[in-house]
């Protein structure tokens, strides 16, 4: 079954007629999701690899029947392609783009909470159900279906560690990249509560950073209700303090945020911590 | 972007924030000047990105312009937190009271702003959250809506002052936040705001933190950028697209993806060595980004080996394989290169490192690669 993405996914593409939108929007229709429209603003009517391209997200929903969005909008314009999304009747956005504004986050994400609509992102690489759709940027041939969730707040570091997993014969139900920046849609704990639902994830693996406490909370979760194994891994053992480490979110702020408090909460939820990124299959084998 | 008290005080005067009178100096002659112009007493002020600069005999009054040279001369060029000071802020002194604590920063658990407020203004917020949690009233802030001048008041008249000093004290609120979402900020904090001896407020200390990322808004912002405070390594770094951290190791690192650099650092510490920077060279990473990245790692003298670890998604292996091999014609690269390659176009990519016939060390996994860099530069 997997989640939030598969073969019922309608996709439209948001910034489909840039350099990144349409690049990406080829790759994910060879991929085999089903991309059924594109949105830039003064560019309705125009074609891109075979998909319509609309002006508005609405006009886009109610001709095409899209139900997930993926956001490829330059920096200055993506959180109101965030919202525009929300008011048109998806379900799920997926936001790529990298560098959004704070301020203008914290606003759409209020707004997309209020309309119930799932945000993914944004600076993330997307997601992936193997087989069946890749909305993002993940590049599909690593990617192998099967038992396990994966979720992680980075994007080549997932790769190296699903590579090691598809390796060790240890597909993936659904593979989700949740985004490097301090406001995001959907947080570790958002998509646990979904693999949790999900018949088909058997245990999950948590990516996670220095920064932030996301993965603390995820832990206390884990320790009282998720029910399924899970093995995490944290980047960032050696990173100094305030210093912002790449990803907008990856910053220590005073005794906030370390690698050695998120371990720390993580092995006290009984959550095995890979010490290197080749471990976490490993230790996910001798579990399952 | 952190900018410094002088910078913070003037973004807030144009919100209308009360500040005194003064001005920056590089020289005790300025300094001297300016108090002169002050009326003759003045405060001299280290200009420095860190805390605790009373402590650290950075904040010093003079009761004359002479004075004034010579505190400004003992002032400029000490250390403070390891930082050297490089300008000094001259400003009129001030008489007061009460000292108050009021600070807005984005909070990340909640995904709102915040305001706090304490009547304990003077120490940092963080000991009186320590020492005396209940001292500090917080609000929450709907961004929707934004900061209701009732709801300024209505903490303002928390803190225990008469009505006078609350209602200005509201309405200095206010303004903050007008500053904190006019300015994209992440954090604007006045403390102390006092109550000077004639009732009338002030601003006596400010710290602003902008958000790089809106910075586009604003682009005159980007002129409080003091790059005197900053490394010059990651200032080119920044220009050149890169991300990139320096640290105190002898392994330099070029990886694609911050988690992944960051994973990079872990594992080489985890062999026994130690890392010389994170450096992020980016997601669709061209050849010129690959060479930038080469040239800033060696620029430092500390590092022995380098360790080039690509995971190809959007980065494609042929890409970076072109920009090393034109690093190698282009740089003086006297250390050992170890590279992993893994992903879109892998083989090309081998192919063409292989072919070139440079002097590169081939790793094929993450580990691998970090125990060769690691013996490579003589540790581990």
């Amino acid at each position: 079954m997997a989640i939030l993405v598969g073969k019922e996914t309608r996709l439209v593409v948001q910034g489909i007629t840039g350099r990144d939108g349409s690049f990406h929007a080829k790759l994910m229709k060879e991929y085999g999701t089903n991309v059924v429209a594109g949105v830039t603003p003064g560019k309705g009517g125009m074609n891109v690899e075979g998909i319509p391209v609309f002006n508005t997200m609405k006009e886009a929903v109610e001709e095409t029947k899209a139900n997930t969005s993926v956001i490829f909008v330059p920096a200055p314009y993506a959180a109101d392609a965030i919202i525009e999304a929300a008011d048109s009747g998806v379900k799920l956005i997926v936001a790529i783009t990298e560098g959004i504004p704070v301020h203008d986050m914290v606003k759409a994400k209020k707004y997309v909470v209020e309309k119930g609509v799932r945000l993914i992102g944004p600076n993330c690489p997307g997601l992936i159900t193997p087989d069946e759709a890749k909305v993002g940027i993940l590049p599909g041939h690593i990617f192998k279906r099967g038992r396990v969730g994966v979720i992680s707040r980075s994007g080549t570091l997932t790769y190296e560690i699903v590579s090691h997993l598809t390796a060790y014969g240890l597909g993936q139900s659904t593979a989700i990249g949740i985004g490097g920046d301090p406001i995001i849609g959907s947080r570790f704990i958002d998509l646990l509560r979904l693999f949790k639902e999900d018949d088909e994830t058997e245990a999950v693996v948590l990516i996670g950073e220095i920064g932030g406490t996301d993965e603390q909370d995820a832990a206390k979760y884990i320790k009282e209700s998720f029910g399924k194994p899970v093995v995490a891994f944290i980047a960032g053992r050696t990173a100094p303090r305030e210093k912002r480490m790449g990803h907008a979110g990856a910053i220590i702020q005073g005794s906030e945020g370390t690698a050695e408090e998120k371990i720390k909460a993580f092995e006290d939820a009984g959550v095995k911590v890979a010490a290197e990124p080749e471990e976490v299959a490993k230790l996910l084998k001798d579990i399952l | 972007m952190k900018v410094l008290e002088y910078a913070a005080k003037e973004l807030l005067k144009e919100y209308g924030l009360p500040i005194k009178k003064g001005k920056l100096a590089t020289t005790p002659e300025e300094a001297r000047s300016i108090c002169e112009e002050l009326g003759g007493r003045c405060v001299i002020k280290a200009q420095v990105p860190v805390g605790g600069r009373g402590k650290a005999g950075g904040i010093k009054l003079a009761n004359s312009p002479e004075e004034a040279y010579e505190k400004a001369r003992a002032i400029l060029g000490m250390k403070i937190k390891g930082i050297e000071v490089k300008k000094v802020y001259v400003v009129e002194i001030a008489d007061f009271t009460k000292e108050i604590y009021a600070g807005i920063f984005l909070d990340r658990k909640n995904e709102k702003a915040v305001l706090m407020v304490s009547a304990e203004g003077g120490v940092e917020i963080e000991e009186v959250a320590r020492t005396n949690p209940d001292a500090i009233i917080k609000l929450y802030i709907d961004p929707a809506y934004g900061l209701f001048p009732f709801q300024a008041r209505e903490v303002a008249f928390r803190l225990g002052l008469d009505n006078k000093e609350a209602l200005k004290v509201a309405t200095c609120l206010y303004k903050m936040y007008n500053a904190f979402v006019g300015l994209n900020a992440q954090l604007v904090e006045i403390n102390p705001l006092v109550i000077e001896t004639d009732g009338n407020l002030l601003a006596l200390d400010a710290k602003i933190i902008l958000d790089d990322n809106a910075l586009f808004k604003k682009p005159e912002l980007t002129n409080y950028r003091d790059l005197d405070y900053e490394d010059p390594y990651e200032i080119e770094a920044k220009e050149k697209g890169l991300s990139f951290v320096k640290l105190d190791g002898n392994i330099g690192c070029a990886v694609n993806g911050a988690g992944l650099a960051m994973a990079t650092m872990d594992i080489i510490k985890k062999y026994g060595g130690e890392p010389a920077n994170f450096l992020d060279v980016g997601g669709s990473s061209n050849p010129e980004k690959m060479k930038n990245a080469m040239n800033i790692i060696l620029s430092d003298k500390n590092v022995k080996s380098i360790y080039v670890n690509i995971f190809g998604g959007i980065t494609r292996c042929d890409d970076i394989a072109t920009g090393l091999i034109s690093a190698f014609k282009e740089l003086d690269i006297k250390v050992p290169v170890v590279v992993r390659l893994t992903g879109t176009n892998e083989e090309i990519g081998r192919k063409m490192l292989k072919e070139s016939g440079l002097p590169i060390h081939t790793a094929s996994t993450m580990r691998e690669g970090a125990q060769l860099a690691i013996k490579l530069a003589g540790g581990g």
